[in-house]
């Protein structure tokens, strides 16, 4: 079925033609076309933005906003985004890297959405022309969002950690994904956790009790003990080939747990 | 419904077709224009048979839709061999039996190109990772990474 494709100068313009029942914003097309191509036919149209803005990323001092059209690719070679690079290596194959925008990876499916799962440990916050969402927030209304994800924004962050799990090297889907930023005291005890989790729910969540668990503790065996044990509390793991919900909640403690002594 | 125009350079010559909006890449390029290397596999972006370069990128041109394509260059496997003389990884491939069936062989063959446009002289993990978004269910890999390097190797010796 064709899906007559509709191109703006500006977000604005598509923004109103998003209006239109059955239209869907086309990123690299590895969300909704490759829905088309399976035979969803709540998809009718697309629109599109080629509005520069959109495939920007700026960093100055420590403050980083990715434009919503900005691939995987580009943010894995980019010299000032560090660790997040790590996570943008994470999604799919190199073709898929060269196609996948941050925009889309918001809105990704688990066992998808790898990099929205590091925003999310690093409390961006998600730009469109309505307003500023906090990454949370967003996520948990995504289903619901219907103007154009313009960027995503937040403060760097040096000590973002990040685990993709899988089975196959170097390119295999999730069993599970882990992105952690933690701020320690002098002493070395945990002043501020975020916690982020892929494939323990339908979509990237943190790990709030886990976070709480880990307040005023070092990092050593016995003080991450206590995180480790609610890591899954208020998680839903999703069952697919790849992995079943009983196991992925078994192994998150460990994988957690080695991501925060490495 | 209307048909709209696309317009691209394919293996250095122009291209010009008008087509349904929203019709992928790899559709025109198959049926419209005839080119049929690039294979239609999962449809999915999960095997890589479909893989083409436009603009220097590995893309997926199943996941593409044409339109997006507008001025663009794009090669594809069956715009390598030159005047009837093989590619150097064409003739690698042949040369270390890394085709079996053959339905992966023009995207890995893609994959691969871009790999060796960019990194002459890849690792074995190099090799790895540039085929990791292509799937291949015959030949275990092993001829497939043994090809990319062998190529890698005629070029460097060729360049010397």
């Amino acid at each position: 079925m064709a899906l007559a494709l509709q191109t703006f100068a500006t977000v604005k313009d598509a923004n109103t033609a998003l209006k239109s029942a059955g239209t869907r914003y086309l990123g690299g097309g590895t969300l909704v076309v490759r829905a088309a191509n399976e035979g969803d036919v709540s998809v009718s149209g697309l629109v599109r933005s080629t509005d520069p803005a959109l495939s920007a990323i700026e960093v100055s001092g420590g403050k980083v906003r990715i434009g919503a059209s900005v691939t995987m690719a580009r943010i894995a070679r980019h010299p000032e985004l560090g660790s997040l690079a790590m996570a943008a290596r994470a999604v799919g194959g190199p073709a898929v890297r060269n196609m996948a925008t941050v925009g889309g990876n918001l809105f990704a499916p688990a066992p998808y959405g790898d990099f929205a799962l590091a925003l999310l440990a690093l409390d961006a916050t998600v730009n469109t022309d309505e307003g500023q969402t906090p990454i949370e927030t967003f996520l948990a209304g995504r289903d619901d969002s219907r103007a154009i994800v313009t960027s995503v924004s937040f403060t760097k962050a040096d000590s973002l950690r990040f685990l993709k799990v899988s089975r196959v090297k170097p390119k295999g889907i999730s069993v599970l994904s882990i992105a952690v930023v933690l701020e320690q005291a002098a002493d070395g005890t945990v002043s501020s956790a975020r916690i982020a989790l892929g494939c323990m729910a339908d979509r990237p969540v943190r790990a709030k009790a886990a976070e709480k668990a880990l307040l005023g503790k070092t990092l050593g065996q016995d003080g991450i003990a206590a995180a480790l044990a609610a890591a899954g509390e208020g998680t839903a793991p999703i069952t697919d080939p790849i992995a079943s919900a009983w196991y992925r909640a078994e192994v998150l403690p460990v994988h957690l747990g080695r991501l925060l002594l490495g | 419904m209307a048909k709209v125009p696309v317009q691209f350079t394919l293996n250095g010559s122009e291209k010009a077709e008008f087509i349904d909006s929203g019709t992928t890449l790899l559709n025109v390029l198959r049926d419209k224009i005839g080119d049929t290397s690039p294979k239609g596999g999962c449809h999915q972006g999960t095997c890589g048979a479909c893989s083409v370069i436009i603009d220097g990128e590995l893309r997926l041109s199943c996941l593409t839709l044409a339109e997006t394509c507008n001025g663009a260059t794009i090669t594809t496997t069956s715009g390598l061999a030159e005047g009837g003389v093989l590619h150097p990884l064409q003739r690698a491939f042949l040369d270390t039996f890394a085709t079996q069936c053959g339905f992966c062989t023009p995207g890995m063959i893609m994959a691969a190109k871009v790999l060796l446009d960019h990194t002459p002289d890849p690792s074995r993990e190099d090799v790895v990772e540039a085929l990791s978004g292509n799937i291949c269910r015959c030949t275990g890999y092993e001829p497939i990474i043994q090809a990319v390097l062998t190529a890698a190797r005629a070029n460097s010796q060729n360049a010397a």
